[in-house]
């Protein structure tokens, strides 16, 4: 619910009432944004009164007579213009010639009502201007906290990838500074964590460039339908060394010719994460089970790990840009903190979800809903453009 | 640097593991003990367990201002252990600030405040002046 200011200034009495009784219980509904606008309505009976009310507190939107008995409309208007961009003026005017419109128009007038009008005719002119007014306000309401977020990100992005370049190089002084003697095999261990931070920070960057592409909607889509039983064990092979040097046995329950419409690289990069954590995060010894399912249209992929799990503190900001949790069990394990963000970016791109429960030193479960559909209007049309390339 | 200091303890408390590595090597090298911590709350629980003679600790950990909460719980237990703030972040977030003077001092609870990535001499020559060793 908001409320716009509204000053009617004509010098008619007649036409004063009038547009108070038009507006002052009057409401405008705006769907597209699921508001409601209401009015306050203030009045003035000469141009100098309503050149002092518009500096004393400038309305949403100005009802100004054009032909007043001091000052014109137009005098109004001119002697108003630093407050022009903040109200939308509504000219009322016996004389619509095109001369008055054009000069009206240059001193900021945004519509006419031309007299005679009926009550039905003032409102429909101020719903329009309060529609614009109230639009206008949310898209900069909008544009706002877009560019917080970015600032935001780009923040924590530049923290993300200043930590591995400030460890590498915390690395180097130990070396330079000859701190364990001057035997290189001495600083083995240094130089590899060096590498795996600096390997660490490539994938950073890959994920990054992953996520950028997805959220900036270039990154060109095909979708076909995708065997999820082959994605799966692409998925499953490529942990399957870390897996097996930890002891960790991987199940898989996929009924046979499971299909889904989706792009193959986007429901690969879902199950390379998932699959990747499960391991990732597992214990020695443990399991890994994943298994699809499909309702009709909604198809189901679950990981379950027999892992470190978490609390539901941290389940509830595990799926945010650059979140990772840190403590005693996690100390050792690197990562991004994107893949999660990535994967439900992704699943959103689907109309889906992506969920977790999970519990301290038992495990957790991943469960990604996707939906099935016909491939929507908007793909198919960029598809087409881009086989025109 | 391998003058003894009676073994003092040095807790060092960041979430990156690498930083715990490194100050232990050269914290270890200079002759001291570490003892490390890799959260807030694992921090707070060392000083009570055993109470070190220094504190050196990240800013940003899980939280952004685990760092300061950490100071403060040092600076409680001991008002004259000495602990090192210690920061990648100072200039992303904009908020610029030192602990130079007392009036800093009295609201951020360090002593120093360094910023990452820090050479091994200067944090043991912080130490050493903090340590009156």
């Amino acid at each position: 619910m908001t409320t716009l200011n509204l000053l009617g200034v004509d010098d008619e009495k007649g036409m004063r009432l009038g547009i108070k009784r038009a507006l002052e219980s009057y409401a405008v509904d705006i769907p597209e944004i699921n508001d409601r606008v209401t009015f306050d309505i203030a009045l003035a009976e000469t141009g100098e009164e309503a050149v002092d009310m518009i500096r004393e507190q400038t309305p949403d939107i100005l009802l100004l007579d054009y032909k007043l008995p001091g000052i014109t409309g137009l005098d109004v208007l001119n002697q108003t213009g630093d407050f022009s961009g903040k109200m939308l003026t509504i000219m009322i005017t016996a004389y619509a010639s095109i001369e008055t419109a054009i000069t009206a128009t240059k001193r900021g007038a945004y519509d006419f009502l031309p007299k005679p009008f009926t009550p039905e005719d003032l409102r429909h002119s101020v719903r329009k201007a309060a529609a614009r007014i109230i639009i206008a306000r949310r898209a900069s309401e909008l544009e706002e906290a877009n560019k917080r977020v970015r600032f935001d990100f780009i923040r924590v992005l530049g923290h993300e990838l200043k930590a591995p370049l400030s460890s590498v190089t915390s690395y180097l002084h130990i070396m330079k500074d000859h701190i364990c003697g001057s035997d290189i095999e001495n600083y083995d261990d240094m130089i590899g964590r060096s590498l795996v931070r600096l390997k660490q920070m490539n994938k950073l960057i890959l994920d990054l460039l992953d996520m950028t592409r997805i959220e900036s909607g270039q990154k060109t889509r095909t979708l076909v339908s995708v065997d999820l039983n082959a994605a799966v064990d692409q998925a499953v092979e490529l942990v399957r060394n870390e897996a097996a040097d930890r002891r960790i046995s991987i199940h898989t329950d996929v009924p046979d010719n499971s299909v889904i419409t989706a792009d193959q690289v986007e429901i690969n990069m879902v199950l390379n994460n998932l699959v990747s954590n499960a391991v990732k995060y597992n214990r020695d010894d443990g399991s890994v089970s994943i298994s699809v399912s499909r309702d009709e249209d909604v198809v189901t992929l679950k990981v379950q790990d027999t892992g470190i799990g978490m609390t539901q503190e941290e389940a509830g900001r595990l799926f945010g840009d650059f979140v990772r949790i840190h403590n005693a069990r996690t100390k050792n394990i690197l990562g991004s903190g994107l893949g999660l963000s990535i994967v439900k970016k992704l699943a959103e791109l689907y109309g889906g979800t992506v969920s977790v429960t999970s519990e301290p030193d038992r495990g957790s479960t991943f469960t990604v809903v996707l939906n099935d559909s016909e491939i929507p209007a908007e793909v198919a049309e960029q598809e087409s453009v881009g086989n025109n390339d | 640097m391998t003058t003894k200091h009676g073994t003092k303890t040095i807790l060092v408390v960041d979430d990156d593991p690498d930083f715990l590595i490194q100050q232990e090597t050269i914290l270890k090298a200079a002759g001291y003990d570490v003892v490390t911590a890799c959260n807030r709350v694992e921090g707070e629980a060392r000083l009570t367990e055993q109470p070190p003679d220094a504190v050196i600790a990240d800013l940003m950990m899980d939280e952004t201002d685990d760092g300061f909460i950490l100071c403060y719980a040092a600076k409680k237990k001991d008002p004259a252990m000495p602990v090192i703030l210690v920061t990648s972040v100072a200039s992303e977030t904009g908020i610029e600030f030192d602990a130079a003077t007392d009036e800093e001092r009295s609201w951020i609870k360090a002593d120093v405040l360094l910023a990452k990535p820090i050479r091994p001499e200067q944090i043991v020559a912080e130490l050493k002046r903090l340590l009156k060793d």
